[in-house]
C-alpha cells in the first residue's frame, strides 16, 4: 500500500507492505545507501535513524509505524548542530577504520549530544552500547563524543 | 591500450641495463602516459607472494602518472578496509617525490578498465599484513626516480645542470635563479629523460611526512554517508535478492514450496540452485519476507551428523602420529627424556566466523557474453577466475567494479559470494543484487579453522627450557586458497607463529598434520597462523614459567638475549603496564610476547574475574616495534582494532556445530564485544629504522593469551581452550 513519509525534510511516497521495515524503504527503494543494514534484529545499531530527534532502529521499524514523524538519516545530520559537531570529531580524530557502522554510530552519538550536551563515561555506555563496531574503534568513539561535548561550551 | 603500449619502456631499450640500486630486476618501467606526462609501472609483492615468484616476466600492478595538470595519481593493487592503506601508502611516494600528500590520488585497480586493460595477474590480494611490507622500498624508489627525472627535465629547460635544482611541493626549483616549473609542466619532458643509474633513498631523519600522522583520505565519506561499499551498489534496474542455503554443509534442495514466498507483494522471482533457494524482489524486504514464507525441505547429505565434538576427536587424535615437520632444531626428544622436569598441556582453539558489520553481498549481471560485478574484495583477480568458471565465460569477459570493504578480515580473500551471486544471476534478467542475510553470513561462513595442539617441554633443574616439542593438527587454508603455498605438507602460514620462536630454544621439533574438517570450509582470519600459534605458545611458555615458580616476564626476559628488539618491547610492556604491582583480588595481569608478520610485539592484560566466573579486561598495555612507522595514527587504530578483534574472540568467539548445522546465526549468539565492554588501550611504539612490519594482525594473536595469563594470574585456573568458559572460573561461595 501507499505510504507518504517524511525523510531529511523531503516528502515521499512509496509503496510497500505495510510491514515493511524502514531501512530497505530508505536503502532499495529511495536509494539512501548511507544507512546501512547489519543485523536485521536491532542488534547492531548500524541502521540507526533519528525519527523525530530519537534514534531507532530502522531494520525493526515498519513503515505502518511512522505516520507523519520526521525520519533524519545520515545524509543530512551534519544539518542538525549536534550531528555536525559530532561529524566534526570523527574527522578530528580519525575514527573511522573500515566505516561501515559508522553511520549508525554517529547518529546514535548525535542523539546522545543533543539531549545531553555533557554525558559521563555513564551516559555514553549507554547510548553507545547497542552499536557494534567489528573494527573496534570504540575507543576513539567515546573520546571523539567528549571532543564534540566540549565544543557545546562549559559545562553548567 | 595495453600497459605495455603506453609504457615507452625506458629501461627496456634493447642492450640497456635494469638500473642499479633497485633490489629486483626489471622493477621499474618509466615512460610517457597516455594523454600525456609521466607514467611508472611498477610491480608490488601481494598476499600469495611465493606463486608470483614463479612469474618470469615482469608484469606492473602499480601506476604512477604524474598528469600534464600536475596531479600524481597512484593505482595500486591493495585495498582499503580500515586499514588506512589509502592514507599510508601514497605517503610512500609523496615523501619521495616531493609533493604534498593531498596532491596524490589513489585509484582502485583497475580504475577504468579501458586504459589499463587487466593489469592484475598473478594473485591480487591485500592480505596477511602485508601492504606497507611490500610497498615500502619499491614505491619510494619509483617516488625518488621520478622526482630525478622531473629534475633533469627542468634542468634541460634551463640548460642548467641538476645539481643546482631542487623539488618541493611538486615543483622544480632553480636555486641559483629562484625560477620554478611545476611538475605538471615538466612530465612529457621527464618521460623522454634517462633513467637514473643510482636512486639514494632519504634517510629516515630527513622524513617530512612518513612518521607523521597523516589525516586519512577516506574519512570524510565515512562520516556523512556518500562511502560506497559493495552493499550500496546500484545498477540501473537492479533487483534485490535474499537466500537460503543448506543449513547442513554439502545438503541439496529436496524439495521446495514457494507458493507463499511468491504471493509476498514485490517478489519476482524465486531462483532455485542444487543447494540453495534465493528469492528476488523489488526491495530486499520484500525479499527477506518472501524466504522467511519458503517451504523448503533439504537432503542434509553426509554430514547430517557432524558435530564439533567429533572434530576436535579427530584432530586430537591426529596429533597422537606423526606431522610434517615445520621445525627441528637439536634433538628434542632425547634432551626431553633426560629434562628435570617435563610440563605437557593440550589446547584447543574453535571455529570463529568473521562475522563483517557489511553483510556479504554481491551484485551480478549476467549477460550472455559477459558478466559485471559490483563487490568489495580484498582479491579481485580471484573474483574475476572463479566469476569466469560459474558464468563459463573467458576472465576477460568478466568486469569488476571493487568497492570499500565493510570488514575485511580475510572474508573478503574469498570469491564464493561472487560466485553465488552468478548463479542467481544467471536466472534473473538484468541485474541482481544478493545480500546475505546476518544469519547466513554466519552460518556460512568460510571459518577460521579448529585446532588442536599437544605440546610439552622439558626443564632444567633451574627451570629453564631445555626441550620443546609442538604437534598440531588443523586445516591448511594455503592447501585450498593457494595451493602452490602448500608443499610437503606444509605452508608458512599455519605453521606463523609455532616456528622460529623469540625465544632461545636450543632443541625444538614442531610438526603440523593437515586435517580438513568433513564439510565445513575454512579460510584465513584476521591475524591467521598466528592467531592460533601464539595462544599456545605463549599461554604454554607462561605454564613453562608456573611451573618453574618464576615470574612470566623475567622468565621470559631470559630467554632473549639473541633477540633484542623483543626483549626490548616485553621490558616496555612491563614496565608501562606496572607490572609486578599489586592489584585487587580477583584481578590480576598476563603477558605475551611474539615476532609475527615481521613486528615484535608485547601485550599485558589486566583482567578482573567475578565471583560468577566473568571476565572483564580491564586495561591493556601494548609495546610495539613494527619498523619504520609510515603513520603512527594508524598504528595505534590498527592495534587498538586488533586487540578488541582479539579480545572478542577470547571472551566470546565460537562457532559450533551440531547435526551437521551451525549453532550460531546473529549477534545474540555470536557476541562482539562493545563499547562499555571495551578496556583501556595504550599503545607504545618503539622508534625504529628497521623495514616495516604488519601491524593489522598483531594486536589480535597477542592478545588472547595475554588473557588467558592474566585469567591464570587472577584465578590460579588455566584456559587451554577458547573461549573463555566462565563456569571453570567460578569461585566457590
Amino acid at each position: 500500500m501507499a505510504f507518504t513519509i517524511k525523510v531529511n525534510k523531503k516528502t515521499y511516497s512509496v509503496d510497500v507492505d505495510n510491514d515493511t521495515p524502514l531501512l530497505w524503504v530508505l536503502r532499495d527503494v529511495l536509494g539512501m545507501t548511507g544507512t546501512k543494514f547489519g543485523c536485521g534484529m536491532a542488534l547492531c545499531g548500524a541502521c540507526t535513524v533519528h525519527i523525530d530527534g530519537v534514534p531507532v532502529r530502522s531494520c525493526i521499524t515498519s513503515i505502518d509505524s511512522i505516520g507523519a514523524s520526521e525520519i533524519t538519516t545520515i545524509e543530512a545530520i551534519g544539518t542538525t548542530p549536534a550531528g555536525a559537531r559530532i561529524q566534526k570529531a570523527w574527522v578530528d580524530l580519525e575514527v573511522p577504520q573500515c566505516g561501515y557502522c559508522q553511520s549508525g554510530q554517529i547518529m546514535s552519538a548525535a542523539a546522545l549530544l543533543a539531549g545531553n550536551p555533557h554525558p559521563t563515561d555513564a551516559d555514553i555506555d549507554d547510548a553507545m552500547s547497542g552499536n557494534i563496531c567489528r573494527c573496534g574503534t570504540y575507543l576513539r568513539i567515546r573520546a571523539a563524543i567528549k571532543l564534540a561535548a566540549q565544543s557545546n561550551g562549559p559545562r553548567g | 591500450m595495453k600497459p605495455e603500449r603506453l609504457l615507452l619502456l625506458a629501461g627496456d631499450k634493447a642492450g640497456s641495463p635494469a638500473p642499479k640500486g633497485f633490489s629486483r630486476r626489471g622493477f621499474l618501467r618509466v615512460g610517457a602516459a597516455a594523454g600525456g606526462g609521466l607514467m611508472l609501472g611498477l610491480r608490488l609483492p601481494l598476499a600469495g607472494g611465493e606463486a608470483e615468484a614463479a612469474e618470469a616476466s615482469f608484469t606492473p600492478n602499480a601506476f604512477i602518472r604524474i598528469a600534464p595538470d600536475g596531479e600524481v595519481v597512484l593505482t595500486m593493487p591493495y585495498v582499503e578496509m580500515g586499514q588506512g592503506t589509502y592514507t599510508s601508502i601514497p605517503m610512500l611516494i609523496a615523501e619521495e617525490l616531493e609533493v604534498k600528500l593531498s596532491q596524490v590520488r589513489l585509484e582502485h585497480a583497475p580504475p577504468n578498465e579501458k586504459l589499463y586493460a587487466n593489469p592484475l595477474l598473478g594473485v591480487q590480494a591485500t592480505g596477511n599484513s602485508n601492504a606497507m611490507r611490500g610497498a615500502w622500498k619499491p614505491l619510494r624508489e619509483a617516488g625518488a626516480t621520478a622526482r630525478i627525472m622531473l629534475i633533469a627535465a627542468a634542468a634541460k629547460r634551463w640548460s642548467g645542470d641538476a645539481q643546482s635544482c631542487s623539488a618541493r611541493d611538486g615543483e622544480v626549483i632553480h636555486e641559483p635563479t629562484g625560477q620554478r616549473l611545476s611538475y605538471g609542466a615538466l612530465a612529457a619532458d621527464a618521460a623522454t629523460m634517462p633513467l637514473p643509474k643510482h636512486v639514494t633513498l632519504k634517510s629516515p631523519k630527513d622524513f617530512k611526512l612518513i612518521g607523521t600522522p597523516a589525516k586519512r583520505l577516506d574519512t570524510p565519506s565515512k562520516v556523512n554517508g556518500t562511502a560506497t561499499y559493495g552493499i550500496d551498489a546500484r545498477p540501473p534496474g537492479v533487483k534485490f535478492a535474499t537466500l537460503a542455503q543448506s543449513p547442513v554443509f554439502g545438503g541439496r534442495v529436496k524439495s521446495l514450496d514457494d507458493a507463499a514466498a511468491k504471493a509476498v507483494n514485490g517478489v519476482r522471482q524465486i531462483v532455485r540452485l542444487d543447494d540453495a533457494v534465493a528469492v528476488v524482489a523489488d526491495h530486499m524486504g520484500a525479499a527477506k519476507k518472501g524466504l522467511e514464507a519458503l517451504k523448503i525441505e533439504w537432503d542434509e547429505g553426509p554430514h547430517a551428523g557432524l558435530t564439533t565434538q567429533d572434530i576436535a576427536h579427530e584432530l586430537e587424535r591426529a596429533t597422537l602420529g606423526a606431522g610434517a615437520v615445520a621445525q627441528n632444531i637439536g634433538d628434542a626428544d632425547k634432551v626431553m627424556a633426560s629434562a628435570a622436569t617435563k610440563v605437557e598441556a593440550a589446547y584447543e582453539l574453535p571455529f570463529l566466523a568473521h562475522a563483517t558489520m557489511e553483510p556479504m553481498n554481491c551484485t551480478a549481471h549476467f549477460r550472455q557474453d559477459e558478466c559485471e560485478i559490483w563487490i568489495g574484495s580484498q582479491a579481485m583477480a580471484r573474483v574475476q577466475t572463479m566469476v569466469a568458471k560459474a558464468a563459463g565465460l573467458p576472465p576477460e569477459k568478466v568486469i569488476i567494479h571493487n568497492h570499500l570493504i565493510g570488514g575485511g578480515f580475510g572474508r573478503r580473500l574469498e570469491a564464493d559470494g561472487a560466485v553465488r551471486a552468478v548463479e542467481i544471476a544467471k536466472h534473473v534478467d538484468g541485474p541482481v543484487k544478493v545480500v546475505w542475510t546476518r544469519e547466513e553470513d554466519i552460518q556460512h561462513d568460510m571459518y577460521r579453522p579448529y585446532w588442536f595442539d599437544r605440546i610439552s617441554a622439558g626443564l632444567d633443574e633451574q627451570g629453564k627450557p631445555v626441550a620443546w616439542r609442538n604437534c598440531f593438527a588443523g586445516s591448511s587454508v594455503m592447501a585450498r586458497w593457494l595451493p602452490p603455498g602448500f608443499k610437503v605438507g606444509l605452508d608458512s602460514d599455519t605453521t606463523e607463529g609455532a616456528i622460529d620462536l623469540v625465544y632461545d630454544l636450543s632443541n625444538v621439533r614442531v610438526e603440523y598434520v593437515r586435517v580438513e574438517p568433513p564439510g565445513v570450509p575454512t579460510a584465513f582470519w584476521r591475524s591467521v597462523g598466528p592467531s592460533h600459534n601464539v595462544f599456545v605458545t605463549e599461554s604454554f611458555i607462561d605454564e613453562l614459567a608456573a611451573a618453574a615458580k618464576q615470574d612470566a616476564v623475567a622468565y621470559r626476559r631470559a630467554l632473549l638475549d639473541r633477540s633484542p628488539r623483543a626483549k626490548a618491547v616485553l621490558e616496555l610492556a612491563a614496565e608501562k603496564a606496572g607490572w609486578g604491582q599489586a592489584l585487587p583480588k580477583g584481578s590480576g595481569r598476563g603477558v605475551a610476547l611474539q615476532f609475527v608478520f615481521g613486528s615484535y610485539l608485547a601485550q599485558v592484560a589486566e583482567v578482573e574475574v567475578s565471583k560468577e566466573g566473568a571476565v572483564r579486561v580491564r586495561r591493556v598495555v601494548c609495546a610495539v616495534d613494527c619498523g619504520a612507522v609510515v603513520n603512527p595514527d594508524t598504528v595505534e587504530a590498527q592495534i587498538q582494532s586488533g586487540i578488541i578483534f582479539g579480545a572478542t574472540a577470547a571472551l566470546y568467539g565460537q562457532i559450533t556445530l551440531k547435526n551437521g548445522r551451525v549453532e550460531q546465526g546473529n549477534f545474540d549468539t555470536y557476541q562482539i564485544l562493545r563499547l562499555n565492554e571495551t578496556p583501556a588501550i595504550e599503545v607504545h611504539v618503539i622508534n625504529s629504522p628497521e623495514t616495516p612490519g604488519g601491524i593489522g594482525e598483531t594486536g589480535t594473536s597477542a592478545i588472547v593469551p595475554a588473557i588467558a595469563n592474566a585469567i591464570f594470574a587472577a584465578t590460579g585456573k588455566r584456559l587451554r581452550k577458547m573461549p573463555v568458559d566462565a563456569s571453570l572460573l567460578k569461585r566457590p561461595t
